[in-house]
């Protein structure tokens, strides 16, 4: 056997373990954890695929964030109600069974698509493109030049989800000071994250970063300062947070509109412009991004802050 | 090409283990992280056919696809472990 594959073979035999370990633990709190080490271990087969932009996404995102909301989700109490599944023997069979024969299926597909004779590919083009694209990182490039309208219609997919977190959840209750060692950690942590998430937003446009990443390492900031006891998680209130919530689709917007505007077509960059252009989208979009992630992980708005003019709408029912 | 196969595949078993755990679990939580192996699985699919051998250049287009994914699976996800809390004080109540 090729001996180069054994890496390869022992990650993704690494990954399949995990991901049944995580889904098939019947205590939650373990399940959490091992997602965690999954998302981790699915960061290093990124850096093999030849993708760092997804490893420190994966890191970050995947790994960290989704691991921070899913253990404060256990400490509500959500892990508290375990039945456990009540499907019938002939049931179980059918699912496994249907299993088996569509892993088989997709599979059998993806098989044939990398076998297949190379086709022309979108890569070609968007190599090709990239010296007029403004940045010279071809993933940023794709994100924010060639396919802007995608990322600004996933800006609005996560304005819209803060927004359904803001109207549910109220503020979970905050933690109390920590010791003098986390204390001291929190000191030079969260600065050292803040510095880090400027760096790669800044670095995004020529080598691996970009606003996602930035965003998720200030979101991861806000975490630390809430952990540490600090409950506001270095988030504003009121009515700045709501323009730091919409930033990100805001400003892509309206410079959209105004590229349609000077006659270029909606998020047309003028060649000239597109390199400044990007960083001012992604500056916008990290903010609202980790401002976002850091409200999901509080739990929603804070007492004090009326979504709607809730004091009218009282006054009315009680009149 | 192997490597590419080797994720791919397993990018396959990862999905089709994420809706098997999705089918099987009755809570939320369990089915959330199904949701989110699902997703990874997906996401591996993508990177995986765009890996053309450490010669070739990369694909960034699904690469870029993927990033926006990360972000949304977990705005999903936030959305989701926001309205089980809901759910669950309406319980209590």
């Amino acid at each position: 056997m090729n001996l180069t594959l054994l890496p390869d073979l022992l990650l993704a035999g690494m990954l399949i373990g995990l991901a049944w370990a995580v889904l098939n633990s019947d205590d939650l709190r373990r399940g959490v954890v091992l997602f965690i080490a999954f998302g981790l271990l699915l960061a290093i087969v990124w850096a093999r695929l030849l993708a760092p932009d997804l490893a420190l996404a994966e890191a970050a995102i995947g790994a960290g964030l989704s691991g921070a909301l899913l253990l404060v989700a256990l400490r509500d109490g959500s892990g508290g109600d375990q039945r456990s599944a009540k499907r019938s023997t002939l049931n179980r069979w059918l699912i496994d069974l249907f299993v088996l024969v569509m892993t088989c299926l997709i599979g059998w597909v993806l098989w044939l698509t990398i076998y297949a004779e190379p086709v022309e590919r979108l890569a070609q083009l968007a190599n090709a493109m990239l010296e007029r694209s403004g940045v010279s990182n071809p993933v940023t490039a794709v994100l924010l030049n060639y396919r802007a309208y995608d990322t600004l219609l996933e800006l609005v997919v996560v304005l819209a989800a803060v927004l359904g977190v803001l109207v549910v959840g109220r503020e979970r209750r905050g933690y109390r000071e920590p010791g003098p060692v986390f204390h001291g950690l929190v000191h030079w942590l969260v600065p050292l994250l803040i510095v880090t998430a400027g760096y790669l937003l800044w670095v995004g446009a020529h080598a691996p970063g970009g606003a996602f990443q930035a965003g998720a390492t200030l979101a991861a900031a806000g975490i630390v300062l809430r952990l540490a006891g600090y409950d506001a998680a270095g988030l504003p209130d009121g009515r700045l947070l709501r323009w730091l919530l919409v930033a990100g689709t805001g400003v892509f917007l309206l410079l959209g509109l105004g590229m349609t505007v000077s006659g270029g077509g909606f998020l047309q960059y003028p060649e000239a412009w597109s390199g400044s252009l990007i960083l001012v989208i992604e500056v916008a979009a990290t903010a609202s991004i980790a401002a976002a992630l850091v409200l999901a992980y509080r739990g929603g708005r804070s007492d004090g802050w009326l979504l709607v003019d809730e004091k009218d709408k009282n006054r009315e029912i009680s009149s | 090409m192997t490597q590419a196969l080797i994720y791919a595949l397993t990018g396959a078993v990862l999905f089709m283990l994420g809706v098997r755990a999705t089918l099987l679990r009755e809570t939320l939580l369990p089915r959330l992280l199904a949701l989110n192996v699902c997703g990874a699985g997906v996401f591996l699919i993508f990177v995986s056919l765009a890996y053309r051998g450490d010669s070739l250049p990369v694909d960034p287009v699904p690469h870029a696809l993927v990033l926006t994914g990360l972000v949304v699976a977990i705005s999903a996800t936030a959305l989701a472990l926001a309205l089980n809390r809901r759910l669950r004080e309406m319980a209590d109540e």
